[in-house]
């Protein structure tokens, strides 16, 4: 009974279920083709080749940094749900008491799903980027634009969008310990990237103020994480937002102090 | 193969806002035979076995495994097996890869998870998802699952539940050939007819409270018999039983005369020129026996719990007095019992002979 070996087993529970590849499908599908219909609106709007474009002028200068960070600005709740269901599922089949039987320290299950959490994180954040990637660089090149690949900055984007992959998953570890019930769970990591953080990120774009509050958001943190976003660029007029190591320790905060509070109360609770 | 240890419940207490489900259990578990722990359902076997596994806090009290709190085992799966609930898995799941999120848990080898699924008669399905197993299969995965780490406890809540005659039959003998290996195995079960040929020993609570303590042999009270007398002129008899005050019951079966031998009855009978068509003894009904104790007419001095936490059961059964409130408790013996009257003779009973 070790760190490793309950890790080993954690990492089996994973991949022993058809959620992983189910939700990697969709992953894929999902960020790839929002990538590709934002990458050829951009690229087109930007070559001034898209007819009856009447927004602001995008600068076809860090596009492609744009385009490709979808995977993380719209594709994070894919990581934020496998974190969220590695732990709800163990109370929604009562296979805790199984897991509690083979690893009676509790502490130890946590610090496995960790472990494992952040293996899942790398795992779907290069599928993530792949599918952007694929799907970005085809529609940005169709219009001729540069897909940046060759860039180092490029690169160093990827490994920041890697990074958040693995926060999210983290995020999630936290909620799923937090909120135990997987409706309950999932209905909230729903609600709250779905609904309250975009409406509370856009009303902040036009009420001064708000903004102060909202660049905390998880989701902001996030993009401000992985730098050019879709809605880093929408919001531009909000003030700067925080470096890129600041919003990585703001998303680990979120992940640490809801992991805090699981293993306080739920985790600590009777198995039944 | 590991040593069997001994289970410790001290005091052990758990209490649900004001309701007590388990309520100061003291107990012990020897190694070496099969220990039924009986009760009706709600009386607090699962939450005694939870408390005992870790995964429900005591309120307070102990539930130690030779000597160690489950969470203190160095390697509980192999120390401990235990099958809790036919429907802790997740259905998508494939029986061997159930085993091995286990196995690899406990660093066991994952030629352990063929040899348990042939053990318990699910080699063949191993591959198969758990969400379309029956109940009885599930039991068996269960066991599976306990078996992985060959522990010298087993620990099994209601494990012929689903099971078919053949698998009730199947678990008996397992499960006695575990204990015959020096193994302690706890079975819990609400039904004592379930357990009763295969446990040595019984712990018996009811309302989360410790009622009975020992040897099944010793839960039947050895002066408690009657003699159960019929004759073809059965008024002949009843008048002779009231001339000499004799009190009886008339049951579907015969005259239930108790407290009193075949041979004064028959005797008595051939003075007074009766012919008689049955005379036999008969101990008392375990099942009987264990339905008083449950529901608190009949109090065992084993399970007094003011004596030291470890004494042997024997000592405690010995100078078994018949308590005064069980006469009452008979009172209203007739109809709803002559069919337990009817029970066929307990290994007790025949013991008494």
């Amino acid at each position: 009974m070790s760190l490793v070996a309950a890790s080993r087993s954690e990492l089996t529970k994973q991949f022993t279920t058809s959620l992983w590849w189910v939700l990697a499908l969709i992953l894929v599908l999902y960020v790839g083709f929002t990538t590709a219909l934002l990458g050829l609106t951009f690229a087109g709007v930007s070559t001034g080749r898209l007819p009856g474009s009447s927004g602001p002028p995008i600068p076809i200068d860090g596009l492609a940094a744009l385009v490709y960070s979808t995977a993380t600005s719209v594709g994070y709740v894919f990581p934020l749900l496998i974190g969220t269901l590695m732990v709800t599922a163990e109370f929604r089949h009562k296979t805790l008491t199984a897991t509690f039987l083979a690893v009676p320290r509790r502490g130890l299950v946590l610090g496995a799903k960790f472990a494992v959490g952040i293996l899942l994180g790398l795992l779907y954040g290069a599928i993530g980027i792949a599918a952007a990637v694929g799907a970005g660089a085809g529609s940005l090149a169709a219009f001729g634009v540069d897909t940046a690949l060759g860039s180092a900055d490029t690169w160093a984007l990827f490994a920041r969008m890697l990074l958040a992959y693995v926060l999210w998953v983290l995020v999630g570890i936290g909620v799923g310990t937090a909120v135990r019930n997987q409706v309950a769970a999932i209905v909230i990591v729903l609600a709250v990237t779905l609904f309250v953080e975009p409406i509370a990120r856009t009303v902040a774009g036009f009420v001064d103020g708000i903004d102060q509050v909202t660049r905390w958001l998880p989701s902001a943190a996030s993009d401000a994480l992985v730098g050019q976003t879709i809605f880093t660029a929408m919001s531009a007029t909000g003030g700067e937002q925080p470096a890129w190591w600041v919003g990585g320790l703001v998303l680990l905060g979120y992940a640490v102090v809801l992991l805090l509070v699981g293993q306080l109360s739920t985790w600590r609770r009777d198995v039944n | 193969m590991p040593d069997g240890q001994v289970l410790q419940f001290a005091e052990l207490t758990k209490r649900f806002g004001a309701v007590s489900a388990v309520d100061g259990l003291t107990a012990r578990v020897a190694p070496g035979q099969v220990t039924g722990f009986l009760g009706p359902n709600g009386a607090g076997k699962t939450t005694s076995l939870r408390m005992l596994l870790g995964l429900v806090r005591p309120t307070s009290g102990t539930a130690t495994i030779g000597g160690r709190a489950y969470a203190d085992l160095e390697h509980p799966l192999q120390t401990v097996g235990a099958a809790l609930e036919a429907s802790s898995f997740h259905p998508g799941r494939s029986a061997a890869n159930h085993l091995a999120i286990l196995a690899q848990a406990a660093g066991l080898p994952s030629r352990r998870i063929d040899e348990v699924l042939g053990l318990v008669g699910l080699a063949d399905v191993a591959g198969r998802r758990i969400g379309g197993f029956s109940l009885g299969m599930r039991q068996r995965l269960g066991l599976a699952a306990a078996l992985l780490g060959d522990p010298g406890v087993l620990v099994l809540d209601e494990p012929t539940n689903g099971l078919d005659p053949e698998g009730i039959r199947w678990m008996r003998s397992l499960l006695r050939s575990l204990a015959d290996e020096g193994r302690t195995v706890l079975v819990s079960s609400h039904l004592l007819a379930e357990v009763q040929q295969t446990v040595d020993a019984l712990l018996i609570i009811s309302a989360g409270r410790l009622v009975f303590q020992g040897d099944i042999d010793a839960l039947a009270d050895p002066d408690e018999y009657a003699t159960i007398v019929d004759a073809p002129d059965r008024d002949a008899l009843l008048h002779l039983l009231d001339e000499r005050g004799i009190g009886y019951q008339v049951l579907r079966n015969g005259v239930t005369v108790r407290h009193s031998e075949p041979a004064e009855l028959g005797a008595l009978a051939a003075g007074a020129g009766i012919a008689l068509s049955s005379l036999q003894r008969k101990g008392a009904s375990l099942e009987e026996i264990f339905l008083d104790l449950v529901s608190g007419a009949r109090v065992h001095p084993s399970a007094a719990g003011d004596g030291p936490v470890a004494a042997p059961a024997e000592d405690a059964a010995a100078p078994e007095a018949t308590a005064p409130d069980v006469a009452p408790a008979r009172a209203d013996w007739a109809a709803p019992d002559a069919a337990t009257v009817e029970t066929p003779p307990t290994p007790a009973s025949e013991e008494q002979r």
